[in-house]
């Protein structure tokens, strides 16, 4: 018993050591950065550390830009995982009834993910530019121009206009993040919809319970740890997206579609305030954790139990 | 099996990679990889192995717009102590606060000296390579910032037969333009730095080059009201600019300008390459001229390289910054890249009608350093400055972003008195 665990120790301890370097041990460092004065390429290269304090974390949020990137990951976050699921569950439920050319259509929905997010960002970025309105359109204004919808046509992704704290710039980008991650949210939903037993939803039919209630009494609930594990893995997307986003609509006329990943990108590597691009990082690292840590918590607690 | 494979090729890397250092080469880091600024770069390659044939050269070229990523991949080698052998940098605080202060620079002086090649070049721009008397970097070209790029087919049906002089002349076109139903001047700041670079424009425009030139050196106080005249002005711009503007990136906005949608746009005269590059003849189908209130300045761009400390083959790049010093190779790069050489004995003949003009400039007028392109003031606070202009474009508010700039000079110890 205890050679296993010799061995077994053994067999991991080069991804322990690499994860102990690479992960907690950057992290550490870059929580070190964010309390530093590295706020220029030559204080950092002359490497003198002097502890400042929370004073970049202050500064952050005293910045009209990065409270404007926290309200834009909030929405963002918030109708990118509505729409994904919603649309992922439908196209799910569809493609298990097994209608003709069902197996056709789960691959289409899928192809999406297979598309890096930089190229999405591209393309959506052409269907989205406005054009000059309302004498030579582009893209979907053009469309809807020859529709004779021209009262449709908006600045999408250049508009500055806002509900709240809204920037309704955001929607373009939204409608592109869930294009490419619904089909994989469906992947997931018909793995989890193929897993549920017939014999259950025979049972229930057999009892005189409608589609309707077979799916929403039995199905939904069943799929639980689908939704749950689907909310994770788009929530960590998307609190830190940057891809999509930047080749997309940069950050956007008056920051309306930053994303705090940007502003960090930005500080660290565009102006050399590495001190103030880690404080973002950081507080990037506890959003996401945030979202993480009950879930690990939580499986962890059922592996036990089993 | 794997791991052992692993291994072998860790071993094989370091190998090669300790006898890559011994070879006899040279490793030139740019950020010239596309049209013809890559052209060009192979031209003065095969000009340095017309007179080294022996030296093998790395092209070290990392792409990116404007050279953004290349200038992150450089620090991160520079502070690994692994620099290129020489390497491609603005002018001015872009090489000096971020290379020279630290002191990760050779002195270059000697070699233009050894060349009797110091009063070839403007001294402004031998200025802005210079900490404490010493030049640390070797101008290639130039670049002007400050020039207006017109479609000549619009400019005649309204009536603009002779480049407006003042301010006011400018607007009334691009008014006329605007009641014509064209956008009046064109501008994509997608990607941010382009609004900068009008403000820039009419920073020194209302300021006069003296003034502006004395914003680097806290003789001119940041808190000035020529400084906010340039935003009443860029705000009454912003009335005949294209509404996609943030969808579009610097060369959307001059095709719109070559599919004749726009009257005019204000950028660099790497504009004047990419409309050549769509088929236009400079001076036929379009027309520039300096921007309003900038006639007497030239806003300039210059990339330059310089000796890092450390350089692995120090003699090699020794030979590189004297062959792109001289005459020939400037002559050889610029007409290529479709700039103009720095050096002022360049031979005129080889150089298109408009950089002729730029050329004529370049030796008469003031110069005058850029803030976006790196040469006036350090990174920081050009990032700083070109998001308060950016919000400037979407809010119009003068005073806010006015009380902005003083503070982003005041955060980098500029005069703000």
């Amino acid at each position: 018993m205890k050679k296993e665990i010799l061995i077994g120790l053994l067999v991991i301890l080069p991804s322990i050591i690499a994860i102990a370097i690479f992960v907690y041990g950057f992290i550490f460092w870059t929580v070190r950065v964010s309390t530093s004065n590295w706020n220029s390429f030559s204080s950092l290269l002359r490497g003198e550390y002097h502890f400042v304090g929370l004073r970049n974390y202050k500064r952050l949020f005293q910045d009209d830009r990065f409270i404007k990137d926290l309200w834009n990951t909030l929405f963002f976050t918030l109708f990118f995982l509505i729409g994904s699921m919603s649309i992922g569950l439908l196209l799910a439920v569809l493609v298990d009834k097994g209608l003709k050319g069902s197996q056709f259509f789960q691959n289409i929905y899928l192809f999406p993910m297979a598309i890096s997010f930089v190229v999405t960002g591209t393309v959506w970025r052409w269907i989205f530019a406005p054009g000059i309105i309302p004498s030579d359109p582009q893209g979907v204004n053009l469309l809807l121009k020859k529709m004779g919808l021209d009262h449709l046509m908006w600045g999408w992704y250049t508009s500055t206009e806002h509900i709240g704290p809204f920037n309704l710039a955001l929607i373009p980008v939204i409608i592109a993040a869930v294009w490419q991650m619904s089909g994989y949210t469906m992947a997931m939903y018909l793995a989890g919809l193929r897993g549920i037993p017939v014999d259950i939803e025979e049972a229930a039919k057999v009892d005189g319970a409608s589609d309707w209630q077979v799916f929403w009494r039995i199905k939904f609930p069943l799929l639980k740890p689908i939704t749950l594990s689907a909310m994770i893995i788009l929530g960590h997307i998307s609190l830190k997206i940057f891809d999509l986003v930047f080749a997309m609509t940069g950050s956007g006329p008056g920051f309306v579609t930053d994303m705090p990943s940007i502003y960090m990108f930005e500080l660290t590597f565009r102006s050399n305030r590495y001190a103030r691009g880690s404080a973002i990082s950081i507080i990037m690292l506890l959003m996401v954790a945030v979202v993480i840590v009950p879930y690990l918590v939580s499986s962890m607690k059922e592996e036990v139990r089993r | 099996m794997r791991k052992f494979l692993t291994v072998l090729l860790v071993g094989v890397f370091f190998f090669a990679g300790a006898l890559w250092a011994k070879e006899n080469a040279l490793e030139i880091f740019s950020w010239w990889t596309g049209g013809g600024e890559e052209e060009g770069l192979m031209a003065l390659f095969d000009l340095f192995h017309k007179y080294y044939p022996d030296v093998k050269i790395i092209n070290a070229a990392v792409a990116g717009g404007a050279g953004t990523n290349a200038k992150a991949v450089l620090k991160t080698r520079m502070l690994g102590g692994n620099p290129p052998d020489s390497f491609q940098v603005h002018a001015g605080m872009e090489l000096i606060d971020t290379y020279v202060i630290p002191g990760m620079m050779e002195p270059v002086t000697w070699i233009l000296k050894d060349m009797n090649a110091l009063d070839k070049f403007p001294k402004a721009i031998l200025d802005m390579c210079s900490y404490k008397g010493e030049v640390y970097s070797i101008p290639v070209n130039v670049h002007r910032a400050n020039v207006v790029f017109y479609n000549k087919k619009i400019a005649a049906q309204i009536g603009m037969e002779q480049p407006p002089q003042t301010w006011h002349g400018f607007v009334e076109y691009l008014k006329r333009a605007k009641e014509k139903g064209y956008v009046g001047l064109a501008l994509g700041d997608k990607n941010k730095w382009t609004a900068l670079h009008l403000f820039e424009s009419l920073m020194l425009a209302e300021l006069g080059p003296d003034a502006y030139n004395g914003l680097w050196k806290g003789k001119t106080s940041f808190n000035n009201t020529a400084i906010k005249r340039a935003l009443e002005i860029m705000k009454e711009m912003l009335d005949y600019i294209n509404s996609d503007h943030a969808a579009m990136t610097w060369q959307d906005a001059v095709r719109l300008v070559y599919e004749g949608k726009a009257l005019a746009t204000v950028m660099g005269d790497w504009a004047e390459g990419y409309l050549k590059t769509l088929g236009w003849t400079p001076g036929v189908e379009f027309g520039w001229f300096a921007l309003p209130g900038t006639q007497d300045a030239f806003m300039v761009v210059s990339d330059t390289f310089g000796l890092p400390k450390g350089a692995p083959h120090r003699q090699n790049a020794i030979r590189w910054l004297k062959l792109i010093a001289s005459r020939e190779a400037q002559d050889v790069f610029n007409p290529i890249k479709g700039s103009i050489p720095a050096r002022l004995d360049a031979d005129k003949s080889k150089y298109d009608v408009y950089l002729r003009w730029s050329m004529n400039d370049f030796a008469t007028k003031k110069l005058t350093p850029s803030i976006i392109h790196g040469s006036a003031a350090p990174e920081s606070f050009s990032a700083a400055l070109m998001d308060a202009i950016d919000e400037f474009v979407t809010t119009r508010d003068v005073d806010k972003t006015f009380k902005k700039i003083l503070m982003i000079a005041e955060d980098n110890d500029y005069n703000v008195k």
